[in-house]
């Protein structure tokens, strides 16, 4: 995979020749996170985010493997089961507090991931596979994710499952009939929570598949870097192991620290105290609000006000849907050949611009819809639709980039000579730092 | 393609949405949405300090057993505690007999079945017995309270936002008289009959008696005097407790994890800074935060932004 120059699996000993003979399995690793990764030596920290998405979803499944075996799915005993977990399992507060917090930071090292794929277009050829599966393992995770906050079968799960299924009923004559039979009822109860939970234990599975896809796919052209310039000869890269899992080890501890300072010191901070009322179909909250990782798609959601054409919940059902979707034809959209921000004056602006515009509407989301929020929503909606399907293009078509560097270890050389370079870039033997 | 019907779509949802500012901008303007009382009258929770509060808090074990004492003469009358047992009273510093008395004399027993003829029947808690709700159910409850039902207390700190201090201001905030102000500005807001004037409570209007009324209602064991002020905020602790009764262990593995990753995270970044030696620029002959090194780096960065 990926460049000639990877070093090939080399059997350390006896044992590992005889299996590698058999099943080529520590070739496979090798190739994948070892010494026969070769790996552009120029990648900066917005690089450690898929390792560490990987971990999340690692943890997300251990522990969620062992809530299932004290988690009870009825209607009747759910809340009281999560209830049960908290206060006499061993141990129990500490599982559910890393899985609601880890689904919480699942999606910030997501969204961090995201974004770096956004400023470094990531989407450009030849990497838009790797960008479309890494959608679908989002669309995935945010399946996943509603349907985990609804198994604990408080208030907000209750209306949170009320609220997203009630999107179908927007699709005109069948919409309702779907709406029935998604629930399995007129209004979730026991069959909904049951399937709930079935494919909330089965999504991630699923996930993890897409993720090994998604892995692949990415060791066919290799990493892209913070240049955007491709990788031209071995000078250019470092293999993965050492250098990348050394980097990837610490900023992964570093991470944790934060996780685990939410973790153990504000477990609830990320959740609403709706959550611990439990559910009750006759008494609505006076918000309803989704978990803040969703909360940009629920502005989007309730800015269509007006009944044009189609009825404004199918405007808003539509659009939020196409929020994500549109993102799968970025590559077609953004047609400029320089694929790094940094190289990319007006485009780094606006990158920028809609960085602020998705945190306005994360906010617009959370708030009480008074006229003002209504009004703010649509702007930032507007904005967003604006960037993707209109703005890009035309930066594309206009904008003069600025000029990249003949190569990453160009970039890497701030104009010294050669016998004073990094490692494996100097004619010689290193003489002296700068 | 792609490209000729991005900005058609674009231009559409724009359009459609510019349509929707323009519709709410003008409802806004040519009716713009009454204050409300709540909007105006409604406060937040006073400050409230526990020693359970911050990431080394611990319980206050004194003031759980006068919240608890709390609880057991004036809340249990209508509250339930579903969720907790007897037994975990012991972690309030209750000896095993203590909590074998306290749940022989609940003062509601526990549903249960006569062994000889099968009949519904009532027997005496025990310590692994939860609360016994003072209800037979819900509907009991809400008859006895003018439909009003009274909420399960276990884990109210944790529903309500800034929980301990809104259990507190509510206990201590009703008010005799609705403010004169609020009566001229929103006659509508009069408080009815068989309701309180409370502004901590969400729509100002409570259905529960002010339950906690004059000091000394409860005669403290160990001496506190019994202020208003401080039976609520012991009964705001002890429902803290309620809601979290892990909370002590929580905030000692807290500390022991965050100390366990620091030193493996400062390891992991000095064998990085190892294996990576090589491979990175020397621009660190002195060390890496000798200011010319600094700016020598920030240069560095500069020039990869532009020239590379």
């Amino acid at each position: 995979m990926s460049f000639a120059w990877a070093t090939p699996y080399e059997p350390k000993s006896d044992l590992a020749r005889w299996f590698d003979d058999r099943l080529p399995l520590p070739r496979l690793v090798h190739g994948a996170v070892g010494g026969g990764y070769p790996v552009p030596r120029n990648l900066n920290y917005a690089w450690n985010f898929g390792v560490l998405a990987g971990i999340f979803l690692m943890i997300q499944i251990v522990t969620g493997i062992v809530l299932a075996m004290h988690y009870y799915a009825s209607a009747d005993g759910a809340f009281n089961s999560v209830e049960h977990i908290m206060r006499d399992v061993n141990g129990g507060w500490m599982l559910r507090y890393a899985h609601a917090n880890g689904a919480s930071f699942f999606f910030i090292v997501v969204y961090i991931h995201i974004f770096r794929g956004l400023f470094y277009a990531s989407y450009k050829a030849p990497r838009e596979l790797i960008w479309m599966l890494g959608l679908v393992i989002y669309l995935l995770m945010m399946a996943t994710a509603f349907m985990g906050y609804v198994l604990p079968w408080g208030q907000m799960s209750y209306w949170g499952a009320q609220v997203i299924t009630g999107f179908f009923s927007a699709i005109p004559l069948v919409g309702e009939p779907i709406r029935v039979w998604l629930l399995g009822g007129f209004v979730p109860d026991q069959a909904a929570l049951t399937r709930f939970f079935s494919l909330h234990y089965l999504m991630p599975f699923v996930i993890a598949g897409v993720v090994i896809l998604h892995i692949w796919s990415l060791h066919i052209p290799g990493s892209s870097n913070p240049t955007g310039v491709d990788v031209k000869t071995e000078k250019d890269t470092l293999p993965f192991h050492p250098f990348y899992t050394a980097k990837d080890g610490w900023f992964a501890g570093f991470f944790l620290l934060l996780y685990c300072a939410i973790l153990f010191f504000a477990p609830n901070a990320l959740g609403h105290p709706d959550n611990y009322i439990p559910a009750n179909g006759l008494s609505t909250p006076a918000h309803i609000v989704p978990e803040w990782y969703f909360l940009p798609f629920y502005a989007i959601l309730k800015s269509f006000t007006v009944d044009f054409i189609m009825p404004a919940k199918l405007w808003g059902v539509i659009a939020m849907f196409g929020s994500i979707l549109l993102l799968f034809f970025l590559s077609w959209l953004d047609r400029s050949p320089v694929r790094s921000g940094h190289y990319r004056p007006v485009f780094k602006r606006f990158f920028w611009i809609l960085v602020i515009d998705v945190f306005v509407l994360g906010w617009a989301g959370g708030s009480t819809p008074t006229p003002a929020v209504v009004a703010i929503s649509q702007i930032a909606t507007a904005y967003y639709f604006a960037h993707f399907l209109i703005i890009l293009p035309l930066i594309a078509k206009f904008e003069r980039p600025m000029p990249l560097p003949s190569s990453i270890t160009a970039s890497v050389l701030h104009g010294e000579n050669e016998e004073s370079a990094p490692y494996g870039l100097a004619k010689t033997a290193p003489v002296a730092a700068v | 393609m792609i490209r000729k019907i991005g900005p058609i779509v674009g231009l559409g949802f724009v359009f459609v949405l510019f349509l929707s500012l323009f519709s709410g901008l003008s409802a806004y303007f040519q009716a713009p949405p009454e204050a409300t009382a709540e909007e105006e009258f409604h406060k937040h929770p006073k400050k409230l300090h526990l020693a359970s509060d911050g990431p080394l808090g611990h319980f206050d074990r004194q003031q759980l057993q006068r919240g608890f004492q709390v609880y057991k003469e004036v809340c249990a009358a209508c509250h339930g505690l579903k969720l907790v047992a007897f037994r975990d009273l012991a972690a309030l510093g209750y000896e095993e007999p203590e909590i074998k008395a306290i749940a022989n004399q609940w003062l509601t027993e526990v549903p249960s079945v006569n062994p000889d003829t099968g009949e519904v029947a009532s027997r005496k808690a025990v310590p692994s017995d939860r609360f016994p709700s003072p209800y037979a159910n819900d509907t009991a409850a809400r008859a006895a309270n003018n439909n009003a039902y009274p909420p399960d207390l276990s884990l109210m700190t944790k529903a309500r936002h800034n929980g301990p201090a809104y259990v507190h201001s509510l206990l201590t905030g009703y008010e005799a008289q609705q403010p004169a102000e609020l009566l001229k500005k929103f006659p509508a807001a009069k408080t009815s009959p068989g309701l309180y004037y409370n502004p901590y409570f969400a729509n100002l209007n409570i259905a529960m008696p002010p339950p906690i009324t004059s000091d000394g209602q409860v005669t403290y064991a160990d001496g506190t005097m019994a202020t208003v002020d401080q039976m609520s905020a012991d009964v705001s602790a002890f429902l803290t407790w309620t809601a979290e009764p892990k909370l002590e262990n929580r905030h000692r593995w807290g500390l022991v994890v965050l100390t366990f990753l620091l030193f493996a995270t400062i390891l992991g970044y000095l064998s990085y800074r190892n294996i990576w030696a090589s491979a990175k620029r020397k621009v660190a002959p002195v060390g890496p935060l000798d200011p010319a090194n600094m700016a020598r780096r920030e240069e560095a960065k500069d020039e990869r932004g532009i020239a590379g």
